[in-house]
């Protein structure tokens, strides 16, 4: 097991005002973060992998897991009245059956959010946008800004941002945490959910570091991936991410939510998102506030798995909605 | 020199195009006949099912959309790897149903036969069974068949090799995709089928093989709802289980070919009723050109 950081002597001493003060303290402090012990979490989240979740307990993961999806559409293609067919789809997942709760929140590109935000009225599912030149980033702060503030005037209630990794793994720590800062401001009252393109990142030391870097710099949710890199999300990955959470949480009393997106489609990997969940960062993760999946097809496996147990005859995806 | 000790084999179920060992972990004894040992064979448990029913789903569109004359040839490729593993068929089909060898050798040829019969309908049965219709209009209007989809076939339990292949080729030839449970007693037979198949050009998955106990994994493939039709020739003169099977089947409105009151006598002129249990008819009406 990776030390906690909260045992860090140094951590305890460091007063987070003074890491975020200069570039220099900055890179001090992410370079003096514990390195990531690489088999230690491949091992772990492998081995957390093999717990067997049945009957009452599957049950209750495959209704948690669908109140945590952010049900996404980021393509060219997309159109409003594919929009509004997804609102709809996440207001009521399976028309069939009124106990399926709805989903947490619908994710689109800036230019939809007027069109999800009407489509969604007065219902508790949440408008997300990604923003910032989603997904490679490659805008000027003053764009990334623009881009931020029309999505929240639009209606997004929460906001995806991608960090500059090119800046990330050039060493310009300052810069990235000036960003996010920029944006977070932008944002107002919405939240902000920064992705950190962990497939980008090389090392489980990067994914650290980023995730440390961008909760400093103000982050509400940080997010594996963008969906749009191979490899996305992974559970020894999402496992670093929320040891980081827990870490920050038992050291500045802030909770950081945790995002994983990308290539999550069964149920039975979602299952295992939510048992590192509970094992890593706790219980007090298990809720749609913190912790959200980014996906799109996974909804209609956790359908199928959800009206298997309840009639005991396998599902078959011609009874559920094409997206 | 002490004496050669025989291999004992364990075979394993054939799903998606692979030789996987049942999910349960479970297998059982095969016998002859006479009671004496010939080989282990895998214990197929639900989860088995449900895997072989998302690989055949997963294998259809391929193999549906094939042109006729590609699946024909691949069906015939299918009785060539047959013919080249005679003398195992043979002995197989001897020590499962008892047979002498050269009665045994008969109902060998019978089945390659009755496969290369099936593979010659691929490009022919729409010929047959599709017509352009007259019509009150200026259009053409003609019929064509089309697979059902995933086609779940519970094999004779008595006749291990002619019967697998009188009740499985129908349903491939018209391009569906199939998933078999073979005969509980006398598997081994169509677990030899399943090397063959893995061996010649069938794509994985559109043809899956488990034995097993025909009660363990018939009622998932009955009430499944991804499952488009199911044949109950291996519950021939099991009345009870039949109605259980055919109520299961009513969920998602799946075709059914009945149970026999018992086992038919598979030699006999097959006709094309398995064929066209197997198809839809799909009616287009196009607009006459000037």
């Amino acid at each position: 097991m990776t030390p906690r950081l909260g045992d860090v002597t140094t951590l305890d001493e460091v007063r987070l005002s003074d890491v975020t003060s200069s570039e220099a303290s900055l890179r001090q402090f992410l370079h003096g973060l514990p390195a990531v012990d690489h088999v230690g979490a491949e091992a772990r989240a492998a081995g957390l992998a093999t717990r067997s979740i049945k009957t009452t307990a599957k049950q209750f993961a495959i209704d948690l897991a669908i109140s945590m999806i952010d049900l996404t559409t980021l393509e060219g293609q997309d159109t409003p009245g594919k929009v509004r067919a997804m609102c709809s789809k996440a207001q009521r997942p399976d028309p069939s059956d009124p106990t399926v709760p709805p989903v947490a929140a619908v994710c689109v590109y800036p230019d939809l959010v007027a069109t999800a935000r009407a489509a969604l009225g007065s219902s508790t599912v949440k408008v997300a946008s990604v923003a910032t030149g989603f997904p490679s980033g490659r805008t000027s702060l003053q764009v990334k800004q623009a881009d931020t503030r029309e999505a929240v005037a639009d209606g997004a209630d929460e906001v995806d941002m991608v960090i500059d990794r090119g800046a990330f793994l050039a060493g310009h720590y300052g810069q990235v945490f000036e960003e996010i800062a920029a944006v977070k401001e932008a944002c107002g009252d919405a939240h902000l959910k920064v992705i950190l393109e962990t497939g980008e990142l090389s090392t489980y030391d990067n994914v650290r570091r980023a995730s440390w870097l961008v909760m400093l710099a103000g982050a509400d949710v940080i997010k594996t991936s963008t969906g749009k890199v191979a490899p996305a999300a992974t559970l020894p990955v999402t496992l670093v991410m929320l040891e980081a959470v827990r870490d920050f949480r038992d050291t500045t009393g802030r909770q950081i939510g945790v995002k994983p997106a990308g290539g999550i489609r069964a149920t039975k990997d979602a299952i295992r998102y939510l048992v590192l969940v509970n094992e890593t960062a706790g219980e007090d993760w298990l809720a749609p506030e913190w912790f959200r999946f980014g996906a799109s097809s996974l909804l209609n496996d956790l359908l199928m798995q959800r009206q298997k147990m309840i009639t005991g005859r396998y599902a078959g995806p011609d009874y559920f909605t094409l997206d | 020199m002490s004496e050669r000790l025989a291999v004992k084999k364990t075979y394993k179920l054939y799903i998606g195009g692979k030789f996987p060992r049942s999910e349960s972990g479970r297998s059982y004894q095969v016998t002859d006949s006479k009671g004496r040992f010939l080989a282990n064979a895998a214990w197929a448990s639900r989860k088995d099912a449900r895997d072989a029913v998302a690989a055949a789903r997963k294998a259809f569109p391929g193999w549906s959309e094939a042109t006729a004359h590609n699946r024909g040839q691949v069906l015939y490729r299918v009785a060539e790897m047959m013919e080249g593993r005679r003398a195992q068929f043979v002995d197989e089909v001897g020590s499962s149903e008892g047979l002498g060898r050269s009665r045994a050798e008969k109902v060998v040829d019978e089945a390659i036969d009755r496969w290369v019969w099936y593979a010659g309908w691929s490009d022919k049965i729409a010929q047959v069974v599709g017509s352009s219709n007259p019509v009150a209009g200026p259009y053409f209007d003609f019929s064509v068949p089309e697979p059902t989809g995933v086609v779940a076939v519970l094999a004779p339990q008595r006749s291990s090799l002619l019967g697998l292949v009188s009740v499985l080729a129908p349903v491939l030839v018209g391009g569906n995709t199939a998933v078999v449970t073979s005969s509980y007693e006398r598997p081994l037979p169509a677990i030899a089928l399943g090397e063959v198949l893995a061996t010649s050009d069938v794509p994985g998955g559109v043809a899956n093989i488990l034995t097993g106990r025909v009660g363990d994994t018939a009622p998932t493939l009955a009430s499944h709802m991804d499952v488009n039709a199911i044949d109950l020739a291996g519950v021939a003169g099991d009345d009870e289980h039949a109605v259980q099977l055919e109520l299961a089947a009513t969920e998602n409105l799946k075709r059914v070919v009945r149970a026999p009151a018992k086992e038919p006598d598979w030699t006999a002129e097959p006709g094309l009723g398995r064929i066209t249990s197997f198809l839809e008819t799909k009616t287009v009406w196009h607009p006459v050109g000037i």
